[in-house]
């Protein structure tokens, strides 16, 4: 009795009690400062990858629709339905009250991210059926032109919004890299989308695929190092912990090696439908992997007070 | 209208929790031992709006002057600077109603509000459990019950403040540890005794949330502590995620139209 509710700042194996104070920081018995988020895994992470996919395909689906490249158009159109539909699954199944997801619609306020995505879904949604639905059937090709346009205007909003709506939080591992996080999207998004043409397109006919996958997945890997960069050189306690470290770290460090692999293999193994289709599916499950990985960092973060006291109580003695 | 709440004096009673509980019909949300002192509400959540913290702490008292201890003649050495004693730190934690309030910045229904008295309110029948506001709260305050599937905090019993009552916490507190009022006559006051506090030699105590500059805009609900604010569980140094959001919302952008304009333009590049 009479020793202060302390924990060591170092590791610590689960159940055991530090009976020596520490000097690096105090906390509450070791209890979470901040609350984690309770959205659920697959649900959220899935939706991240999904939206991604689906977002990124809707543009590549615009270009490549103008300058007459119908095979990965309809592929892309069709990805991009297919996501988005799976997408508002996910989501709604994520509320805690599901009968009430059309509130979602009830205010837009720019200050909330969900509340823009949630509108800029309610529109992206119909727009990307409709410009699927019409080049699966042939009908109605102006209007199935313009929605193809509109879904490609819109679809990389929804690919990187979800960067703002994690960033806008208090779990430190999420909020001190959203800078780059917008950008880690953006081109994890245009990965997996350049890999959907390229596993379901023959070579021939995806090269706009092809190029979108090594752009997507050089600006990834390049922004996800500097988000690592950022975050470990947080004052007092590296905030890139947790995306290093354990199975998160493992799955991370994974879904880098798969992209930088197939990365190459979009480069050199061009013309081949095996190696394509191979780098393909390997960006798919790269990008999924890489927002599975992400999601479970910012959970990290938020259960050990340490990510939020530390940098916090740092920074406040450093302006003394 | 807020909180002050002296921790100074609070005795640990949990008064304010049982009151709080029972005039808003919250759960009951586990009768389990903590093993935390005497804590065993363990912390705010969706069906626990008021949570008493018990910090057992070393603490070191100046010795008498003479030498004597101050529990009496022969109890230290001859000369010692000190004493070996414990302290108690007891505290009642709340929503702190921000008037920067990230919980109210991200609601994308509009469940969360601010009422006319400058409190933060989350409209049961509004709010579709997305759980945004979990993560974006500085202070892990609100949550999403499981029961319900709704957020669910602190009301600073907003249907007493509309008859003219006070919150049920501050009307049970039997020391008036928990102060209701007016902002601005609530934050004299505890400057005065927290200079009070510091004249009676305790140096550690600390107005926190008082400042209507720092980084919520100053609390509806702030404290006076007797040691840092982690080792009550409360950030150091909270920031509304908000501040931010202009930032970030820059980068989504350039990332965004650099996506379009990349995919658009390499599909329109490679003419079949």
């Amino acid at each position: 009795m009479g020793r202060t509710a302390g924990r060591t700042a170092g590791r610590r194996r689960r159940g055991e009690r530090p009976m020596v104070p520490d000097a690096t920081f105090t906390s509450y018995y070791g209890r979470p400062v901040i609350k984690e988020p309770v959205w659920k895994v697959p649900d959220v992470p899935a939706y991240l990858f999904l939206g991604g996919v689906a977002g990124a395909s809707s543009a590549l689906a615009a270009g490549a629709q103008l300058s007459g490249y119908r095979e990965l158009a309809k592929v892309a159109k069709a990805g991009a339905l297919g996501a988005i539909s799976l997408s508002a699954v996910a989501l709604v199944n994520d509320l805690g009250r599901p009968k009430r997801f059309v509130n979602m619609l009830r205010v837009f306020k720019p200050s909330s991210p969900m509340s823009v995505g949630s509108w800029l879904l309610a529109v992206y949604g119909p727009v990307a059926g409709a410009a699927a639905v019409s080049e699966v059937t042939g009908k109605l090709p102006a209007a199935g032109l313009a929605a193809t346009l509109a879904a490609g205007l819109l679809g990389p909003g929804i690919a990187t919004y979800t960067a703002a709506l994690i960033c806008d939080t208090a779990v430190p591992a999420w909020h001190q890299g959203y800078r780059e996080m917008p950008y880690v999207f953006a081109g994890s998004a245009a990965s997996a989308a350049g890999g959907l043409g390229l596993l379901a397109v023959r070579p021939g006919d995806a090269q706009p695929a092809r190029d979108l996958a090594i752009l997507g997945a050089t600006v990834e890997l390049i922004a996800k190092r500097q988000l690592i960069s950022r975050l470990t050189e947080t004052d007092g306690q590296s905030l890139a912990e947790p995306y290093e470290t354990g199975t998160t770290g493992a799955i991370l460090r994974l879904a880098e090696f798969l992209t930088a692999g197939a990365l190459a293999g979009a480069v050199l193994g061009g013309r081949s439908r095996a190696v394509s289709a191979l780098s393909g599916a390997s960006l798919l499950v790269a990008s999924a992997m890489t927002r599975w990985g992400i999601f479970q960092a910012g959970m990290a973060s938020a259960r050990d007070p340490k990510y939020t006291i530390v940098p916090q109580r740092s920074s406040l003695e450093g302006m003394n | 209208m807020g909180f002050f709440t002296d921790t100074s004096i609070c005795i640990g009673c949990k008064a304010c929790e049982v009151a709080c509980k029972e005039w808003n019909a919250v759960p009951e949300d586990g009768l389990s031992l903590s093993g935390m002192s005497y804590d065993n509400t363990v912390g705010l959540s969706a069906s626990t709006w008021r949570h008493v913290a018990f910090i057992e702490q070393p603490a070191v008292r100046p010795a008498a002057p003479d030498g004597a201890g101050v529990d009496g003649p022969g109890v230290d050495s001859p000369g010692a600077e000190s004493v070996d004693a414990m302290r108690w730190l007891m505290s009642s934690d709340v929503c702190k109603h921000c008037t920067e309030a990230a919980c109210l910045d991200v609601c994308p229904t509009g469940a969360l509000f601010r009422t006319e008295f400058g409190t933060v309110v989350v409209q049961d029948d509004v709010c579709n459990g997305c759980g945004y506001c979990i993560p974006a709260c500085p202070f892990g305050v609100i949550a999403r019950r499981e029961e319900d599937g709704g957020a669910h905090k602190c009301t600073l019993c907003y249907d007493r403040l509309g008859s003219g009552l006070e919150p049920a916490c501050a009307k049970a507190c039997p020391t008036k540890s928990i102060q209701f009022g007016p902002l601005d006559e609530l934050r004299e006051r505890a400057q005065l005794r927290v200079q009070d506090l510091h004249e009676a030699g305790q140096d550690q105590a600390q107005l926190y949330l008082a400042d209507p500059g720092d980084g919520i805009g100053g609390g509806g609900a702030f404290f006076l502590l007797l040691d840092q604010p982690e080792v009550y569980g409360l950030p150091p140094d909270p920031v509304v995620t908000t501040r931010d959001l202009p930032d970030m919302w820059r980068h989504v952008a350039i990332a965004a139209a650099g996506l379009a304009v990349t995919a658009v333009a390499l599909g329109l590049g490679r003419r079949k």
